[in-house]
């Protein structure tokens, strides 16, 4: 059932279906997040309690959901490379960790400049803005990790070690709002099917959400390019590929 | 629209400073890593071509090596 998938485990496969994506995504990219980004700040009612610096909620939301899906992927990807030693899975996680490292940054910056209009200050020591800087930690270990060695084989093997010591923080961060009595908000938009918010807000995060998802997939399909190349500059094929590009 | 004039619009009935502040850092953030993500994947191919390079020097200069050494060989075979 899962055949299909054998021949994505060649490198040289795998470099040219991300290639063929990338033009895709991009597109896709700008136009889901010029349309997202324009309704959300022109075209969105402000909040009758938060006023117009909900607007943040568009950045804010998408960037933390994706700062937590992505270090999932990095940490499913890491624990295929350690189990099945598939080299493919290694690069894919070297190059989410940037990414998610990113969003994570966002997610953080985003929330105290909405934070500070809402509850008065830019930072505050509770559980969900707490264990979500340590996800930025846990980012900046595993980008450090995958440059610590020469030999990428290993640096894989220790950055996914701690990738997947760090999932604990996840469920902790997506429970923290329930779990804990803190400052930050419940979500709003859990429910799916029946989001808790008016559809003319609702909308504009959706074509948003969309849009950061497309932009993660283009960027990591960017990065695992690299890493693919670095990883098999020895290979024929990618002497082949590199000597084309120089004729070009 | 929710806005009347371009003027209310910077101001976000003062919620502007930290709406544009988000907006203004995530964007730039976003860009700063596509930009990154590119040149990383260029200088890549770069290095490999430079690699090649050398390695395709060096075997030329081994070849080189190689007929003077058999050249000097038949000349005092000869002499």
């Amino acid at each position: 059932m899962w055949k299909w998938l054998h021949p994505y485990a060649n490198p040289e496969v795998s470099y040219h279906f991300t290639g063929k994506l990338i033009p895709w995504f991009s597109k896709l990219t700008f136009t889901l997040l010029f349309i997202g980004l324009i309704w959300a700040l022109l075209f969105v009612p402000a909040d009758y309690q938060q006023g117009n610096s909900f607007r943040i909620f568009y950045l804010h939301v998408p960037a933390a959901i994706l700062s937590m899906s992505i270090y999932v992927g990095m940490a499913i990807a890491a624990l295929s490379s350690l189990v099945w030693q598939i080299k493919l899975a290694d690069a894919s996680a070297a190059a989410m960790a940037p990414v998610g490292a990113i969003f994570t940054a966002i997610a953080l910056i985003t929330g105290a400049a909405w934070g500070k209009p809402t509850w008065g200050t830019w930072w505050i020591w509770d559980a969900r803005l707490t264990s979500e800087l340590i996800l930025l930690f846990l980012y900046l270990g595993v980008i450090a990790l995958h440059n610590a060695f020469e030999d990428k084989t290993l640096a894989g093997k220790a950055a996914g070690i701690l990738a997947l010591v760090g999932v604990v923080n996840i469920p902790i961060i997506k429970y923290s709002v329930e779990w804990w009595n803190t400052l930050h908000q419940g979500s709003t938009v859990s429910k799916l099917g029946a989001p808790s918010m008016s559809s003319s807000m609702y909308w504009p995060f959706v074509v948003c959400f969309i849009g950061f998802i497309c932009f993660v997939t283009w960027v990591i399909c960017i990065r695992f390019r690299s890493e693919i190349l670095a990883r098999n500059a020895m290979r024929p094929w990618v002497r082949d590929l590199v000597n084309q590009q120089e004729t070009k | 629209m929710q806005f009347s004039t371009f003027a209310e619009f910077i101001a976000m009935d003062g919620h502007g400073f930290y709406v544009w502040l988000s907006y203004g850092v995530s964007i730039a953030l976003l860009t700063l890593l596509v930009f990154f993500s590119i040149k990383t994947n260029k200088n890549i191919i770069r290095q490999i071509q430079r690699r090649q390079q050398r390695e395709e020097k060096l075997k030329q200069a081994a070849q080189q090596h190689q007929d003077s050494i058999s050249q000097e060989v038949t000349h005092e075979s000869t002499s």
